[in-house]
């Protein structure tokens, strides 16, 4: 009888358990299991799928710990001692060969993912991709659009059913470019251009972050991608154009300078080939000595 | 002058603000209230002979698991001053820390939890217990032996003393340039990181060398190697990987000391420094490094299981095929740690295939100690407590590493708190967890009393529980967008009760920790109720238990003769009694050589850190007059004569029949 009662009440604690934790998740976003974009949506069928098979491991595991303990148990005398039995030949191969079977379809999936959800390959489309220039600086983002020649900060827009091609480097120390409801992260390194290609699925205000850890503002340092339809993204490119300060070497010097919590805001024209130029800063034989003490720290 | 004399030290850099002053103070109280009863009890003389100055590998043990538990104290603290932040820093609601502090203390805590804790733990308890299970007297190399020890002291230090003057790295417990380097981090706090971990990495390569010959070459005769229990299988796969991976570390360490001291650009941005060079090599030290400390747990569980299931290790072939293997993938996958860098996708692919190969050795384990337990008798003492909670926590957290093995998962999840949960689930539950098992297992052998049986299960349930909550919110936060390392957070996103859930997990942890303390405690007090007269209090299979409780220093009377696996065990089922043997012992004197190289290198550090480079150079010249010194002591040995050993054995089974 006090057996059932621990039992039940078991029951019913990891019963309640779970429904406050539904709860909770129903009144706020899981962003990766509830992508927003194209590559988001595959990435989170392959977490389902894995996460489905990681069940065929943990369930055998779980059981078997659990009735060979209380079988085993030695206030059971009735169970079976065989203190010299030291192996199977044929149970080992069985557990050397479930194992190796899931990995060969975990290797598949593997392979065939890294290819089809590649950061760096483009999207096919009907639509030509929106390019977008992404700097990393301290503490905030800087999105260039070289074929609008406009510019935003801690803010993109990108038109809905289009796919995008975000070339991303950093003018600051490493972190990393990631818009979880769009799609997997990508490093923004100081000298190296790294691609990432998304495309939004449906309309939507997406938060992106930076993900890897950048100094004093790393917290601050997020912003928003605007998925909205061409139209609308017609008319933010105009608005943007609107804004009278335009992005050269010298806005751009003030905008590099370290500063937390900078507010959305645009540059109504860029010069051309900046990106280029904060590149290739870092790979000139004498540019940027990083040893200069004091800049701005 | 007094630039050239002190460099970067002056009086700014003493702690400026209410938490940093409480930990310092908590330091240098501690020390000094540790000096002053030392002295009150005039215990000084006595502390230099017996341990300070000892060659006795169990003596070390004892010394590595002490410091090591103090470091688990400050790591905790640490890990519960992140938990109070992220608990109460939602939207506008600042917590305790600032930015900078809390980066400081989270790259605190990995450092010193990796470094100082679980290494510790690791040499502690191989120390205590190798030679002993391979039917040795001694280590191969014991004043090699005690001067890693020491040098895993110093780096401590340095690690402490941060606390104290001037500030400790805020890059992460792996500092990725360019964020570490001078430009950035300008600050001593990257440099007192790189000398401790250079210093005591220097003391655990020797260690590993050490190690790795003294299972090689110093097993009693017909220990074949596939006679040798499974934790010194475990021993040897573990320190072949410290040979190979830490010179990497020492290699790398080099060079970013080299960019923040003489300006060179190795790592730098711009300039020609390559930060992703410095990326692939310190994972290609850290991720065998994660292997180093887990197979030594496996070793541990295997003698767990084996013990308290009563019967052998399934699978022994199987098992040290496995561990093989485990030794040989490590140094494969490496890459896995940033298939966000941008290599191609066939780059990437490679790595995430080799990675999940690595759960096939990993599984078969599981599955031998889970049939190890099939027609056993089993005891659940503690030790088996821990073992059970490890195939929960690790088989979780295993299943989730398999997910991140593929790249396309991982570029949703890397970076994440959902990794976060990931790697505390595969080093607590799977490294700690066996470590705290080793401990209560071998504790009678070292001290001759065992640990409270209570207070432990207590302990346990505190960790299995405390530790579950902490880090099961963790994935969800992950999936939710939460980034690792965040001081605060946009109070919109609802993450707030998910944090203070993993909060008061971390505080019923705490009170695990606190159970351990008082189990350590009541024990001593208890001891006599607790002897373990008989050398042998759980039924062991293994040599260490066929010689009396505590070991004594020579370990065994005469080296014992192997025919099979569990020796020990097969003697007592055949009724086997030991011959008493006596013979002349040879054994190293203590010596305080070891001491005075690793002070001279924690001042090299020191010199180093705050660029007294004259300092560094006497130091280093200490070091080397030190070793011509101790080279030249041509009797470093003392022998133990077969009367003396007689009377000591003698004692020790007098001792054994008072408390009956």
């Amino acid at each position: 009888m006090k057996k059932h009662i621990r039992i039940w009440s078991g029951i019913l604690f990891g019963l309640a358990i779970a429904a406050v934790t539904g709860w909770y998740l129903s009144r706020h976003s899981v962003a990766v299991l509830q992508p927003a974009g194209q590559i988001s949506a595959k990435e989170r069928n392959l977490i389902a799928f894995c996460a489905l098979l990681s069940i065929t491991i943990v369930v055998p595991v779980f059981g078997l710990l659990g009735y060979f303990a209380w079988k085993y148990h030695e206030d059971n005398p009735r169970a079976k001692y065989s203190p010299e039995l030291e192996g199977s030949a044929a149970a080992e191969t069985i557990w050397w060969l479930i194992p190796t079977a899931l990995m060969v379809v975990i290797s598949v999936i593997t392979w065939r993912s890294s290819y089809a959800l590649d950061p760096f390959k483009p999207l096919s489309s009907s639509k030509r991709a929106l390019h977008v220039q992404v700097v990393a600086l301290d503490w905030k983002w800087l999105f260039i659009y070289p074929d609008q020649q406009v510019a935003s900060v801690n803010q993109a827009a990108i038109p809905v059913g289009t796919p995008v091609d975000f070339q991303i480097t950093s003018d600051a120390v490493m972190t990393s470019f990631w818009v979880p409801q769009l799609g997997g992260q990508m490093y923004a390194m100081p000298g190296m251009s790294t691609q990432l290609n998304l495309q939004a699925a449906k309309g939507g205000t997406y938060r992106g972050t930076a993900a890897n850890i950048s100094g004093k503002g790393f917290a601050d340092m997020t912003f928003a991608v605007k998925a909205v339809p061409s139209k609308q993204f017609t008319k933010w490119i105009s608005a943007a154009k609107q804004t009278p300060l335009p992005l050269t070497t010298s806005t751009y010097a003030d905008l590099a300078h370290p500063s937390k919590e900078a507010k959305p805001s645009y540059y109504g024209s860029v010069d051309q080939g900046l990106y280029d130029t904060i590149l290739m800063k870092y790979m000139m034989p004498m540019g940027n000595n990083s040893q200069t003490l004091g800049v701005g720290h | 002058m007094l630039a050239t004399l002190l460099g970067r030290l002056n009086w700014d850099q003493l702690p400026q603000d209410a938490i940093t002053r409480g930990g310092a103070g908590s330091i240098v109280f501690g020390a000094l209230g540790i000096v002053a009863l030392i002295t009150y009890l005039r215990r000084w003389k006595w502390l230099w002979k017996e341990w300070l100055t000892t060659q006795d590998p169990k003596k070390i043990g004892v010394m590595y698991i002490i410091v090591a538990l103090v470091m688990l104290l400050r790591g905790a603290g640490d890990a519960l001053l992140m938990r109070t932040q992220q608990a109460v820093a939602s939207g506008s609601t600042a917590g305790p820390l600032d930015s900078y502090h809390f980066q400081q203390i989270f790259s605190a805590h990995g450092t010193i939890m990796i470094f100082f804790v679980a290494m510790g733990l690791m040499f502690g308890l191989i120390n205590l217990v190798l030679p002993l299970q391979i039917g040795a007297r001694d280590v191969a190399f014991p004043f090699l032996n005690a001067t890693s020890f020491w040098l895993f002291f110093a780096g401590m230090a340095l690690v402490n003393l941060s606390l104290v003057l001037g500030d400790f790295s805020a890059a992460g417990w792996l500092a990725y340039p360019p964020l570490s380097e001078l430009k950035y981090s300008p600050t001593v706090g990257v440099d007192y990181w790189i000398w401790a971990l250079q210093i005591s990495g220097v003391g655990s390569l020797l260690s590993g060398i050490n190690f790795l010959v003294t299972t090689l070459k110093m097993r009693a005769p017909g220990m074949t190697l596939m006679k040798m229990p499974m934790f010194a299988w475990s021993v040897l796969a573990s320190m072949s990987l410290v040979a190979f991976a830490f010179p990497i570390l020492t290699v790398t360490l080099t060079l970013l000391a080299l960019d923040r001291t003489l300006g060179t650009h190795f790592f730098t941005a711009g300039m020609g420094g390559n930060a992703m060079m410095y990326v692939n090599l310190i994972w290609a030290w850290g991720h065998p490094e994660v292997y180093i400390l887990v197979l030594p747990a496996f070793g541990i569980y295997s003698e767990v299981v084996a013990t308290f299931a009563r019967k052998k290790l399934f699978g022994y072939a199987s098992m040290v095929w496995a561990i093989w293997a485990i030794v040989l993938l490590s140094f494969t996958v490496w890459l896995h740690h940033f298939f966000t860098m941008g290599a191609g996708a066939d780059v990437n692919a490679f790595f995430g295939i080799m990675t999940g190969v690595i759960a096939i050795p990993t599984g078969v384990k599981i599955f031998n100690w889970l049939f190890t337990m099939h027609r056993g008798r089993i005891k659940f003492s503690t030790p088996m407590l821990w073992f059970m909670g490890f195939v929960v926590i690790f088989t979780i957290g295993g299943v989730a590493g398999v997910m991140m093995s593929v790249p396309a998962i991982d570029y949703q999840v890397h970076n994440s708190l959902f990794l976060v949960a990931h790697f505390h689930m595969m080093i607590v539950g799977g490294v700690v967890f066996g470590y705290f098992a080793g401990l209560t297992y071998w504790f009678p052998k070292i001290f001759g009393f065992r640990l409270n049986e209570r207070l432990g299960r207590y302990a346990f349930w505190c960790w299995g529980v405390g530790f579950t909550m902490a880090f099961v919110p963790l994935y969800i936060l992950g999936l939710m967008g939460a980034t690792r390392r965040l001081d605060h957070y946009d109070a919109s996103l609802g993450w707030q009760p998910l944090f203070i859930v993993a909060g008061l997990g971390v505080l019923i942890l705490a009170a695990g920790i606190g159970f351990q303390i008082l189990q350590l405690v009541v024990s001593i007090w208890q001891r006599d109720g607790n002897r373990d007269l008989t050398g042998d209090p759980w039924n062991g299979r293994t040599l260490e238990w066929s010689v009396p409780s505590p070991a004594p220093v020579y370990n065994f009377t005469s080296i014992p003769v192997v025919a099979e696996r569990d020796q020990f065990w097969e003697d007592k089922q055949a009724g086997k009694k030991p011959v008493a043997r006596y013979e002349d012992i040879l054994l190293p004197k203590n010596t305080g050589a070891g001491i005075w190289i690793a002070g001279f290198a924690f001042l090299i550090g020191f010199g180093m850190i705050w660029h007294m480079y004259w300092l560094s150079v006497v130091a280093l010249l200490g070091v080397v007059a030190t070793i011509v010194v101790r080279a030249s002591d041509d009797e470093p040995e003392y022998i133990l004569t077969a009367k003396e050993v007689e009377k000591m054995d003698h004692a020790l089974a007098r001792r054994g029949s008072q408390y009956v």
